[in-house]
């Protein structure tokens, strides 16, 4: 079952290789230090800019290099795989087809190749009460937004705001635009290295050219339409980290000993691993299956979404099991699984929204 | 299913067993033996001829084991590792619903630790005499082949066990005893089998050779496992689909359609890993490890799932008239048959 049904050819292995050499060597050992400083380096932005890593898929002319979405996949699972929370890679992957699939030619031109080479760094601000009021050539933005991931690093914000009835989405760079707040960075049970924010908008003036769309009111559809992406990336992942954890902690239940024998000759031991194996290679064969549905374009809503439910419930199950496992030491955030513990948190949070739980039930 | 089955099932519930009439007809209709070689009188099709009727007797709650383990579990046996001479006395007629097979391997004593039978077949010269008792067998009220796990070596463990083709009628000191009151598939007669002093001539020792029985049941169990897959993952999607179908005219809670949601996930993930498993399967790479992991997982899940749509229907999913409930009660077994979800997780974890 370990055999992959995904049209990889040589060229994505390549760049698997290197996206694995990028994680291992260059961010995973320096975690701990970002965490601390809240943030990561532009220099390694711009490492991964030149390595192509920021937003494989977007088109040669704004500085990506058209690849399918097996390219942002790979990114997703190499990242997860090394145990490296930042730089969020995939993040950037996801704004830049936000721009790439709705923005202008002018916020094209202006944006992708900066995200591409590392320069300009996107988040979401998506989940707030905000309002945008037509004034002329101008929106006037007002309210404020919560839980902007990556916000302390970011250049610009993709903030959706009500014009009237509809919500519509406006690209906001963050660092002259005068009546916009932000908070200090929130403290979070993990992933420290994204330093998050509220934003405030105090009557923040927009010109008309930055509204993300052809016209107000697209913003919902907007949001809906990129969603299965992002949650295929999500589920990348979080599949990936499951395998992480039950390699370490394998290995780990292997060389520990007690009571005379090493923890893997106890029958609960290996009873928990068989699980937490089975349900990995269940989830990875799902996985493929969505991916290559993704791919032939056939994909259904809500299998993306059972996906992502389901490989956040697992990861955050398996990683408590594994951590139980390792005993006192799966405590110490010294260890990798205690921090696969406090990071992997977050993916149930993300999946388990009403809005995911009625996707899946409201399809076919 | 719909013309022979559906109107007389509740009748064959209450009576624990199927009738031999159901056994002929399904023969002349070519729904036994579905894989067997055309030369045997068989349909000469694959695995996805016993999916197709793993589904179709599932989507009815026809959940019984009867059929598949006759066509798809005992007739390979002979097909595979019988002499010339067995394959052509027993096949044409099983494959016509003329012979019904079982197997009898587990004992008072001796379950999934299939090593540990004390049913003893003793050469005399002039073919072999059975003794010993044997319990849970499926088809065994009905069923006139029973192809008996047995010693024919006592001392030699494992490689001391042989399997011997018994034609019922007739049988000197051949009794069948209690027909197990069972949680669910009640259709599906489960018999204790007792056997004393019964002579099994020597022509009927499966594969002609002694000591192999062992190793050609090992070696039929991800199959076996893999259709049992097939019948958790059809269930637990037949009862998702009828329980949606109860809900559609009732007002519903969020907790309701969160319930629903997990029950999707799981008929979902389900579906794609049997999928794979059978891809695997026709691939010829399908191993023990897949054949347990498959197993577990889907009889567990199926488990879980129909547990959830009883729920989900409230008194409505505690009436025995009601299928879903009837699929939860049947789904259980699941989790113990082909050998327990426990003896799956301990393969699986030895090869960690």
């Amino acid at each position: 079952m370990s055999r992959s049904k995904l049209p990889l050819t040589e060229s994505h292995e390549i760049f698997r290789a290197s996206a694995r050499r990028f994680c291992e060597s260059e961010c995973a050992p320096n975690q701990r230090v970002w965490e601390k400083d809240g943030g990561v380096p532009r220099a390694v932005w711009q490492r991964a800019g030149e390595l192509g890593f920021l937003c494989p898929r977007v088109g040669e002319n704004y500085g990506g290099f058209d690849a399918d979405f097996l390219y942002s996949a790979i990114v997703a699972e190499e990242q997860a795989r090394a145990g490296v929370m930042a730089p969020t890679l995939s993040q950037s992957d996801i704004v830049a087809s936000y721009i790439a699939a709705y923005g202008s030619e002018m916020q094209k031109r202006a944006l992708l190749p900066h995200i591409a080479a590392g320069t300009a760094f996107g988040a979401l601000a998506l989940d707030g009460k905000m309002t945008a009021r037509r004034e002329g050539q101008h929106y006037v933005l007002n309210g404020g937004t919560n839980f902007v991931v990556g916000g302390v690093d970011a250049h610009f914000v993709i903030v959706a705001a009500k014009t009237g009835e509809e919500s519509t989405l406006f690209v906001v760079e963050t660092g002259k635009t005068e009546g916009l707040g932000k908070s200090k960075a929130i403290k979070k049970l993990g992933q420290a290295a994204s330093g998050t924010i509220d934003l405030v908008f105090e009557n923040v003036r927009l010109p008309s050219a930055t509204l993300l769309g052809d016209h107000e009111g697209l913003g919902t559809a907007q949001i809906a339409a990129r969603r299965t992406e992002e949650r295929l990336l999500a589920a990348v992942a979080g599949i990936a980290a499951i395998e992480r954890a039950l390699q370490i902690t394998t290995e780990y239940v292997k060389e520990r000993r007690a009571f005379k024998q090493r923890i893997i000759d106890f029958q609960n031991t290996r009873f928990r691993l068989a699980e937490a194996k089975t349900e990995a290679v269940a989830l990875r064969i799902f996985l493929e299956r969505c991916l290559r549905d993704h791919l032939g374009g056939t994909l259904d809503p809500s299998d993306a979404a059972a996906l992502h439910y389901a490989a956040a419930q697992t990861q955050c199950a398996i990683v408590d099991d594994c951590v139980q496992l390792h005993g006192g030491y799966g405590y110490i955030l010294d260890y990798a699984i205690a921090r696969m513990w406090t990071d992997g948190r977050l993916a149930k949070i993300l999946a388990c929204t009403d809005e995911t739980v009625r996707d899946i039930v409201a399809h076919k | 299913m719909a013309r022979e089955i559906v109107p007389r099932f509740a009748d064959w519930q209450a009576a624990g067993r199927t009738p031999r009439e159901l056994w002929l007809k399904a023969g002349e209709a070519g729904l036994l033996c579905t894989k067997m070689s055309p030369a045997f009188g068989g349909g000469g099709g694959d695995l996805y001829h016993s999916l197709i009727i793993i589904e179709e007797q599932t989507r009815i709650g026809f959940n019984e084991l009867t059929f598949y383990l006759h066509s798809d579990i005992i007739a390979p046996y002979i097909e595979l590792y019988g002499t010339d001479d067995q394959k052509e006395r027993f096949l044409p007629r099983m494959a016509r619903g003329e012979l019904v097979a079982a197997i009898a391997m587990t004992e008072p004593g001796a379950g999934s630790d299939l090593q540990a039978i004390r049913t003893t077949a003793v050469s005399d010269g002039n073919g072999y005499r059975l003794n010993g008792q044997k319990v849970f067998i499926s088809n065994g009220q009905v069923g006139n082949l029973i192809c008996v796990a047995a010693k024919t070596d006592p001392h030699a463990g494992g490689k001391g066990i042989s399997l011997l083709l018994l034609e019922t009628d007739g049988a000197d000191g051949f009794v069948r005893g209690k027909n197990l009151n069972k949680i669910g598939c009640k259709a599906q007669d489960s018999s204790e089998l007792f056997f004393d002093e019964v002579r099994v001539p020597p022509e009927n020792l499966l594969g002609g050779v002694e000591g192999q029985g062992f190793s050609l049941l090992m070696q039929r169990l991800p199959e076996e496992r893999l259709i049992m897959a097939m019948s958790a993952v059809a269930n637990m999607e037949e009862a998702v689909r009828e329980t949606e179908a109860w809900l559609a005219a009732r007002a519903g809670l969020d907790a309701v359609r969160a319930k629903l949601a997990e029950c999707r996930i799981k008929t979902r993930i389900g579906r794609a890993f049997l999928e794979d498993a059978i891809d695997s399967f026709i691939e010829g790479t399908f191993d023990t490890i897949e054949g347990a992991m498959i197993k577990w997982w889907t009889t567990q899940r199926q488990n879980e799932v129909c547990d959830d749509c009883v729920q989900l229907m409230g008194a409505d999913g505690y009436r025995m008239d009601n299928i879903v409930t009837r699929r939860y009660a049947d789904s259980r077994l699941g989790r113990i048959a082909g050998g327990t979800n426990e003896i799956m997780k301990d393969l699986i974890g030895r090869s960690l």
